[in-house]
């Protein structure tokens, strides 16, 4: 008989008022006892509608069954055949708009914490289990992924386990890519993610880091000199966007792949760090998306007043539900509708050497309503007539997205790519070009990790199909 | 972990170091940079790859010490190691089609000058090479520089070795002495090449300047390199390092660049502080 609880057991978390002052995790997981109740508040049902939910159609109601029955070993076997990276997903997939949402307990209630499952039970392997895993035998082709965030170590791992020969290359000193650089330690502690890459080298993937491909050595080199007979693109986001407003190169303004990056690779927030990073007292966040959640709630930890600042109205913030929440939590305020015109700068007109010169000294916004629906199907911010207003502050942080980095596509010959630089795919993740397959943000533009990671997949199989053919 | 192979003091707070990285010597070329931590905890800086050598799988850095991670960099002896070292790193310098050029450096930006008069003379170019040093204490490379060039011109501000003059004086002395220049490429303090363009500007002679902002990746993701050039965004790392300097908004670029001063200050002084104490 299943647990008819309404309700998801609730996640444990640190309070609100102490997490803003450090970058310790969040949220806490759950206890086995909270786990085994929660597990069995699933239902099992026969057309499983929670794995088509899944981007890796992990089986879900398997898993939590054996949860249920407190064999987490088990449990974890199960979605170790579909994710390289539960422990990763567990945190930070968007549940809510995946399998959760496909959850028969949710139709009437809350579903069951499916994210909260795999968390616990990735984590319990983690901490509890002491095999190694075992390389299998090697097939003899060798493969090349290009980047080592979610999309690029799902393909290598998958490959691995089928007994190629693979090589990550990641440009960083870190392997890891938007896990390690991007997501915060308070919401993914990099521990996790390297206890990820680690499982993924026993299974005898090799991890080149400081390999810039494009410059040091070319896909078509790969695959010509150095033997590689296909290649996965997961290179990932490029580039950040601007607003191309006045001010945006002062002193203070940060695009929030470099606030975060400082923050969480360079780890700038720490005492006697190497990396500078900027301390400010009131900062301005402008985008609605995770990017912008993540930005604002480390530099609310490096101890400034924060503000999103986002055009539409909150109904719209494409951030997941509960990052938003947990930003609110911590005191973070939001300007919605609200749109910046202009980065205001501090110049003192009696001593061009006052080092404050060329500095952010403030926002100036101005207030938005929304119109008729636009391409994407949400309502058109529009500008109120007369409401400019500014805010004065010394930081602001640009978490508008990214386009595609230009460094492959340019030194790709015959690599065909979006108007807007995302490379070409096929569903399979094939490119135009021979054995060259690509997913992640470097084809779809910035999404979740979740998709990355299927995308990798998908290129994981198709590669096999494609060499243990020849 | 990436062997340091030589170690050469080119002057009191100037030093050159030979890095065993054949990735990156493989495909290095003039005007590319190099990234680099010193040890684990370290930030990462980029550097212009000052020379390189394909067969030997070394690259040649030529770094100042003005801050805790170059003196922290400075530290390091021949045979031990550098945590990272990645690269190559932007665009390479564009050679093709100049007859005369002249080169303009200054500083240490001299050291990164010298691998672009070298490539630009070794495909016959007629190069007029002029460095500016603050003294003669602080002159570098002096033979590296005589035979990468046609025409070697040194200068210092105090008059203590070659000509006392700034170099936009003695580059302006050869072109109102005739010398027909295709480009004129200037690297060094962000200042010295702002007035170098201001000069060429007024003799219409494209400029190419070479800048050095912070960066934290170098590979094109996380947008602390942008430049204003020509009133658009630009950055270094992937558009650059080098463009066109008639375009760079370089008052802006200072500022930027002056970003991390205090805070550069502060690491400076407790990485000198930690090093006396290691040496008692």
């Amino acid at each position: 008989m299943p647990n008819m609880r309404p309700d998801k057991n609730p996640m444990p978390h640190q309070d609100p008022q102490v997490r803003a002052c450090n970058f310790n995790e969040v949220a806490l997981g759950y206890t086995r006892e909270q786990a085994i109740d929660e597990a069995q508040r699933c239902l099992n049902c026969k057309h499983r509608p929670c794995v088509s939910g899944c981007p890796v159609q992990i089986n879900i109601p398997e898993f939590i069954a054996k949860v249920a029955e407190g064999d987490f070993e088990a449990a974890y076997q199960i979605i170790a055949k579909d994710s390289a990276l539960p422990a990763v997903c567990g945190r930070v997939c968007p549940q809510e708009s995946q399998c959760e949402s496909k959850c028969v307990r949710g139709i009437k209630n809350e579903p069951v914490g499916i994210g909260r499952l795999e968390r616990f039970v990735a984590d319990w392997h983690n901490a509890n289990a002491t095999e190694k895993a075992v390389p299998p035998a090697s097939n003899g082709h060798k493969v090349a992924v290009i980047g080592s965030g979610p999309a690029g170590l799902t393909c290598a791992g998958d490959l691995a386990k089928k007994g190629y020969e693979v090589t990550v290359f990641e440009a960083l000193h870190l392997a890891g890519g938007v896990l390690v650089y991007g997501i915060p330690e308070f919401r993914l502690p990099k521990s996790i993610v390297q206890k990820e890459v680690d499982t993924l080298k026993e299974l005898g993937v090799k991890v080149e880091t400081n390999m810039v491909i494009g410059r040091a050595i070319t896909i078509d080199e790969l695959k010509e000199e150095f033997g590689f007979e296909a290649v996965f693109i997961g290179s990932g986001a490029g580039l950040p966007k601007f607003m191309n407003i006045p001010g945006e190169n002062l002193k203070g303004v940060y695009s929030a792949n470099e606030f975060l990056t400082r923050i969480n690779l360079m780890k700038a927030y720490k005492d006697g760090a190497d990396t500078p990073i900027q301390h400010s007292t009131r900062v301005a966040v402008v985008g609605g998306g995770n990017v912008a959640m993540d930005a604002a709630r480390c530099a609310k930890r490096l101890g400034a007043e924060v503000y999103i600042v986002y055009r539409r109205s909150e109904a719209e913030l494409p951030a997941r539900a509960e990052e938003v929440e947990h930003a609110k939590e911590e005191g973070i305020i939001f300007k919605t509708l609200t749109n910046p015109t202009e980065i205001l700068g501090y110049h003192n007109p009696d001593d061009p050497r006052d080092p404050k010169n060329g500095s952010v000294a403030g926002i100036r916004c101005v207030e938005m309503e929304l119109g008729e629906p636009d391409a994407s199907g949400r309502r058109r911010p529009i500008v109120k007539e007369g409401s400019q207003f500014d805010i004065e502050l010394d930081c602001v942080i640009m978490a508008l997205g990214t386009s595609p980095n230009p460094l492959i596509k340019s030194t790709t010959e015959g690599l065909e790519t979006e108007k807007w630089g995302g490379i070409i795919a096929d569903e399979n993740g094939l490119t135009s070009r021979e054995n060259v397959y690509a997913g992640g943000d470097a084809v779809t533009g910035a999404a979740t990790v979740i998709l990355a990671m299927g995308a990798g997949k998908t290129a994981a199989k198709a590669i096999d199909e494609a060499l243990s053919k020849s | 972990m990436y062997r340091i192979v030589k170690k050469r003091v080119l002057n009191p707070t100037v030093s050159l170091m030979e890095i065993e990285a054949p990735a990156v010597a493989r495909k290095a070329e003039p005007g590319q940079f190099i990234i680099l931590r010193v040890d684990e905890e370290g930030e990462r800086i980029p550097l212009t790859i000052a020379d390189f050598d394909r067969q030997a799988g070394t690259v040649t850095i030529i770094y100042q010490v003005v801050g805790a991670t170059t003196e922290k960099l400075n530290h390091k002896e021949e045979g031990e190691f550098l945590q990272d070292f990645v690269g190559p790193l932007g665009r390479a310098t564009e050679t093709e089609g100049l007859g005369r050029v002249a080169v303009v450096g200054g500083g240490v930006g001299t050291a990164i000058a010298y691998p672009v008069a070298k490539k630009l003379h070794d495909v016959g170019c007629h190069v007029d090479l002029i460095v500016g040093f603050r003294n003669k204490d602080l002159v570098i490379l002096e033979d590296e520089f005589r035979a990468a060039s046609t025409n070697l011109i040194i200068g210092t501000d105090d008059g203590s070795y070659g000509k006392k003059a700034l170099v936009t004086d003695l580059l302006r002395e050869q072109i109102e002495a005739g010398a027909k220049y295709d480009r004129v490429i200037t690297i060094g303090p962000v200042i010295m090449m702002k007035f170098v363009c201001q000069l060429t500007k007024q003799y219409d002679i494209p400029t190419v300047v070479s800048m050095n902002p912070i960066m934290i990746d170098g590979t094109g993701m996380c947008g602390g390199c942008r430049l204003s050039v020509g009133g658009e965004t630009k950055f270094a790392c992937v558009d650059g390092p080098e463009f066109d300097g008639h375009k760079v908004d370089f008052d802006e670029a200072m500022a930027r660049g002056a970003m991390y001063k205090d805070f550069e200050r502060h690491a400076h002084e407790a990485a000198c502080n930690l090093f006396k104490q290691e040496v008692k």
